[in-house]
């Protein structure tokens, strides 16, 4: 008997060693376990030195997930640094019927010419204005998950927004400034991702 | 009552040793295994554990530790990768002949040459006749798993343990674990308490002495009967821990071969991206079939040479080479095993993943293509192949050992 396939919702992180594309990428790990998902969340390693350009990935299913290869049709792509689009080509394999999510303070008409000729769905989010009105100082971590969450629906958005609270009140026992912070950045993340 | 969770490779080694507390760690950090030391020295600090933690200043110097520990009759472990586990090279065959059953957690990376910090068998392949027993994981639950069998089956037979997990992507790849109770764990695992043992007052001891020629070729083959027994000790823990979990273990896993004509034999976390290609190929109606080798020391060579005649051709991966002219280490051995039976299938070699060179699901696809070729034309061609390489001489129909050596 075939067994019926378990299809992957499979995500993409770019970044540079030190911004936290890795801990965004096991936090979104987190988040999708919380809502009763199967994960993986793995960072690709070499020999990376603060700035260089590293990758992470993400794949989310409904059952055990047994591939152990790295992604190379993502459905989406998280670029957390707007100057890789010069170094790493981001939309490499990355599905028409997906996206790609980006930190800019550009919109998506402005970024789609710097990307190769990727027909699929352009979303900016300035996750460094959003985190420093939030927080007062450049965390883009929270406001890309939001934004991924929102883009991506690969788990439920209110359980998203409940399982990040108790996340944060946990993390930061006590410090009602950065649970209320982290909070505000995500929500507003959520609401002002831009889609074109 | 299992527990749910997520968590990396290594911090499942982490927390299934917190959950047994063992007397002695000795640790030097080396990547891919250092988050295990680390995790570990943090539930010491926390005071969740009261292992004696000796940070040292080299990989030798922990095995060291580990031996005069484990002779002193302590619960001694260590975590270690690649030239890490190459710089105890020496200390292996003691603790081994000593019969002195340590645990060591192997992170599994590529050794040195170039310089590569990631995911191969080299570092374990090559201490594969030092006399420790070997046990291989696919996913972290399984290296959790596999991690809480260790003691039962090392101190029964009194032989050093090697669980080995597949570095970064395991250890560092966060996925869902079902974890057990601290009190289950250590029912499970027991009290330590050995016959013997250096500092036993009423029956003192000595530990590695020098075995003359009178002496040393009879512990050499008391060593390798050890090894022989440890063969029924590693299915009775199976056993009992299926009792526990609900988890099935044996000394490796048939996935989809009663009707299966081709199959692979793989060790490792690779095995998951074969099960998804075997799930895609069936899928189409092709009967492909995996066996995933968990146990490699001691070798299963009669269960596994009668699973692999299901089959008629199979193919037995390698993540390590040998340098042999002859294939890699899990061919040499899983194909001698072969040799005696009468309904033998096809058996070729791929080498695959060397310092850490990705395996796809679509790589699959053309080994179970050229095995179907095998299966068709009764010809196995080059029996030593690799995948996934860039070479010019692999590109089309792989390489013609027989035109070589012409």
């Amino acid at each position: 008997m075939a067994k019926r396939l378990n299809e992957a919702v499979e995500i993409r992180w770019h970044g540079r060693g030190g911004q936290g594309a890795k801990t965004a990428c096991l936090l979104l790990a987190d988040v999708a376990f919380s809502s009763g998902k199967h994960v993986q969340g793995f960072p690709e390693y070499g020999p990376e030195r603060m700035g260089a350009p590293i990758t992470a990935y993400n794949r989310i299913t409904d059952e055990h997930c047994k591939v152990h290869s790295n992604i190379y049709k993502p459905d989406y792509v998280v670029v957390v640094d707007e100057t890789l689009l010069k170094s790493v080509d981001v939309t490499k394999g990355l599905k028409e019927k997906g996206a790609l999510i980006i930190n800019s303070k550009k919109s998506p008409e402005e970024i789609r010419p710097l990307l190769k000729g990727y027909k699929g769905k352009v979303c900016t989010i300035d996750a460094e204005k959003i985190s420093m009105d939030a927080l007062g100082k450049n965390f883009p971590n929270t406001p890309m998950l939001g934004a991924v969450v929102k883009v991506s629906h690969v788990i439920d958005q209110e359980r998203f927004i409940q399982d990040m609270k108790e996340s944060f009140q946990h993390k930061f026992r006590g410090k009602e400034n950065l649970i209320e912070g982290n909070m505000s950045a995500l929500k507003k993340s959520m609401e002002e991702v831009k889609v074109g | 009552m299992a527990k749910r969770d997520r968590m990396s490779g290594n911090e499942a080694v982490a927390t299934a040793m917190r959950q047994i507390n063992p007397d002695v760690m000795g640790a030097f950090p080396i990547t891919p295994s250092t988050e295990i030391p680390q995790y570990y020295s943090r539930f010491i600090a926390d005071g969740l554990v009261d292992t004696e933690f000796v940070p040292v200043e080299s990989e030798h110097s922990a095995m060291s530790v580990c031996i005069g520990a484990s002779a002193a009759g302590a619960r001694a472990v260590t975590a270690t990768s690649s030239a890490g586990l190459a710089f105890m090279w020496e200390l292996l065959y003691v603790a081994a002949s000593a019969r002195l059953p340590i645990t060591m957690a192997v992170v599994n990376r590529a050794l040195t040459g170039p310089i590569n910090i990631n995911n191969d068998h080299s570092d374990s392949m090559g201490a594969r006749d030092a006399g420790w027993i070997q046990i291989y994981a696919e996913t972290n639950q399984e290296v959790y798993d596999n991690y809480i069998q260790a003691m039962p089956i090392s101190e029964t037979i009194r032989l050093p343990i090697m669980i080995c997990q597949d570095g970064f992507i395991t250890s560092h790849g966060v996925s869902n674990i079902e974890l057990l109770e601290d009190e289950e764990v250590k029912e499970f695992v027991g009290e330590y308490k050995p016959e013997n043992y250096l500092l036993k007052s009423e029956n003192p001891l000595a530990v590695g002495p020098y075995g003359i020629s009178p002496y040393y070729m009879e512990a050499k083959r008391q060593q390798a009967q050890a090894m022989k027994d440890a063969m029924p000790i590693i299915m009775d823990v199976a056993k009992r821990y299926e009792k526990l979990t609900g988890r099935k273990y044996g000394f490796f896993e048939e996935y989809m071969m009663d009707d299966a004509e081709v199959a692979l034999v793989v060790i490792g976390s690779s095995a998951g991206t074969g099960k998804e290609a075997v799930d895609r190929l069936r899928a189409e109606g092709k009967k492909v079939g995996l066996i995933k080798l968990r146990v490699f020391r001691p070798f299963p060579r009669v269960p596994l040479a009668e699973a692999m005649c299901k089959v008629k051709a199979v193919a037995i991966m390698d993540k390590a080479e040998s340098f042999s002219n002859s294939g890699g280490p899990l061919f040499n051995e899983a194909r001698n095993s072969l040799y005696d039976l009468p309904n033998k299938p096809y058996a070729i070699n791929y080498i695959y993943g060397l310092g850490g060179r990705d395996i796809t699901v679509e790589d699959y696809y053309e080994i179970y293509n050229d095995l179907f070729i095998i299966y068709d034309t009764d010809d196995p061609g080059d029996v030593y192949r690799y995948v996934g390489v860039r070479d010019s001489r692999y590109a089309e129909g792989g390489f013609d050992h027989r035109k070589e050596s012409e």
